[in-house]
């Protein structure tokens, strides 16, 4: 019971990684897909579309670099094991990269999708396609900012 | 779990950019001869350059295309058959009259390819009078149809009996089906089809039997009391309908055939158009199959007016509203 804190925290860095990227996952696939498909149709729109589909890819990332501050910080890559408190205190402050990451990614390959649509009919709308994708990102930029004030915090 | 669209809708996307456009569609109604309006969908990548440029060649390259790049995005078919049917009762018809009069007929002009049964085997169940060589619904059809022309000799009859068969099968395709496009469709096709043989039956003085007989049901008219209206005219199948979902059609009713024809396509159309932003389904693909069924109709009565030297106010008459 007294590597419980450690327990607690690894399950949030855990948590934070796994989540958000199985959203990215499911967007950048997503993405994925529909690029394909428009690129069967019109190949010059590769450079277009690939940036779109990469979008969502970003909320894993923010997964990983929340875990990866978690981690040096519980005694894993440096730093101590934490005690009770402080493990469920990271695990808490985890939450928010790892449950807006997996939400905000799905919804951002889906807008991904739609934009490479737009883009597949009209490739000069590329510039307005690509902010409707973005503004997702700024939920899950929200989400990563609180996630390592907290972690910062404790 | 539902089937994922996303690569298809997307490369449907990419296609879209190619369909005519309500302007396109006026500039080939404005060519000034057939060969001038050939040479303009030919300029847009219509028909086969190493095929003749004909008008039948340039449709059928064309609606070929269109179930080719379909069957590249689906690996069922059946999905759409709801499109399909109309052209095996086609198919049942042309066989059926074939056998009866035992005439020699180059097989390939007299059937249509795209059917969800292969023309052939329609022909092999009517001529060996084997019907379980067809679909359950198709082969009573079949059989009641056949039966009634040799003992009556009566071939509208024949054919009342096969269209309404014909509907009914395309009502209940679209019920099965598990995408409302799918189902609006087949509602709106029945209905319409159903309006328009009650005014045609008014018009000549069919008798009210003969009317139920030809109306196939559907949830969105009392198909009894459209009958009943039919024996009135064109004036009381259109008092029938302002109480309906298709109050709208009354005025075009009145006004001519071909103006109701109209109005059933663009509402066709206007109903498929929220499928261009969506991402996701089946109903984007369904919606370019029907705006390439409209735009190959268009394609072919403004090419065949131009032929036959028609004046340009026929031809806008019946122009279509376009998908894109």
């Amino acid at each position: 019971m007294e590597n419980l804190g450690l327990v607690l925290a690894l399950t949030g860095a855990s948590l934070a990684a796994l989540l958000a990227g199985i959203g990215s996952a499911i967007g950048v696939g997503m993405g994925g897909r529909a690029a394909a498909g428009a690129v069967t149709e019109k190949p010059d729109l590769f450079s277009k579309v690939l940036i779109l589909q990469l979008l969502p890819g970003t909320q894993g990332i923010y997964g990983l670099l929340v875990a990866f501050v978690a981690l040096s910080r519980i005694g894993v890559l440096g730093g101590e094991a934490p005690n009770f408190e402080t493990g469920l205190a990271y695990l808490v402050a985890c939450l928010p990269i790892a449950i807006v990451g997996l939400v905000s990614a799905v919804h951002q390959g889906k807008t991904s999708v739609a934009s490479i649509g737009l883009v597949t009919k009209k490739p000069d709308q590329f510039g307005k396609a690509m902010l409707f994708p973005a503004m997702v990102e700024t939920y899950a930029i929200l989400a990563l900012l609180i996630s390592i004030l907290a972690i910062f915090s404790l | 779990m539902s089937k994922d669209y996303t690569y298809a809708v997307a490369r449907i996307r990419g296609r879209e950019t190619f369909l005519l456009s309500g302007s396109a569609m006026e500039q080939l109604a404005a060519s000034k001869s057939y060969d001038e309006a050939l040479h303009f969908l030919a300029d847009r990548g219509w028909g086969d350059p190493d095929e003749r440029l004909t008008a039948e060649n340039l449709l059928k390259t064309e609606t070929r295309r269109t179930w080719e790049l379909i069957g590249e995005l689906t690996d069922d078919m059946s999905e759409f058959d709801v499109f399909c049917i109309a052209d095996d009762y086609h198919n049942l018809k042309a066989a059926i009259k074939l056998a009866y009069t035992g005439a020699s007929v180059d097989e390939e002009r007299l059937f249509v390819s795209g059917g969800t049964q292969e023309a052939k085997r329609i022909a092999q169940a009517i001529r060996e009078k084997d019907y379980s060589l067809l679909p359950d619904a198709m082969a009573a059809a079949a059989a009641e149809a056949y039966d009634t022309l040799l003992h009556t000799g009566d071939g509208q009859l024949c054919d009342v009996i096969l269209d309404r068969a014909c509907l009914e099968a395309v009502y209940e395709a679209g019920k099965k089906a598990d995408n409302e496009v799918l189902k609006e469709y087949a509602a709106l096709t029945v209905a319409a089809a159903d309006i328009k043989i009650a005014v045609r039956c008014g018009q000549v003085g069919k008798s009210l039997d003969f009317i139920r007989r030809a109306l196939a049901p559907c949830e969105e008219l009392n198909v009894e009391t459209l009958a009943h209206a039919a024996l009135g005219g064109v004036d009381s199948v259109a008092e029938y309908l302002t109480s309906t979902d298709y109050a709208a059609a009354a005025e075009s009713l009145k006004e001519s055939p071909a103006a109701f024809e109209r109005w059933c396509d663009n509402l066709i159309i206007r109903h498929m158009k929220p499928q261009k932003s969506n991402p996701f389904t089946i109903g984007p693909l369904a919606a370019y199959i029907l705006a390439r069924q409209n735009e190959i109709k268009c394609v072919r009565m403004v090419l065949s007016a131009k032929l036959n030297s028609l004046p340009d106010e026929i031809i806008r008459e019946r122009l279509r509203e376009m998908y894109v």
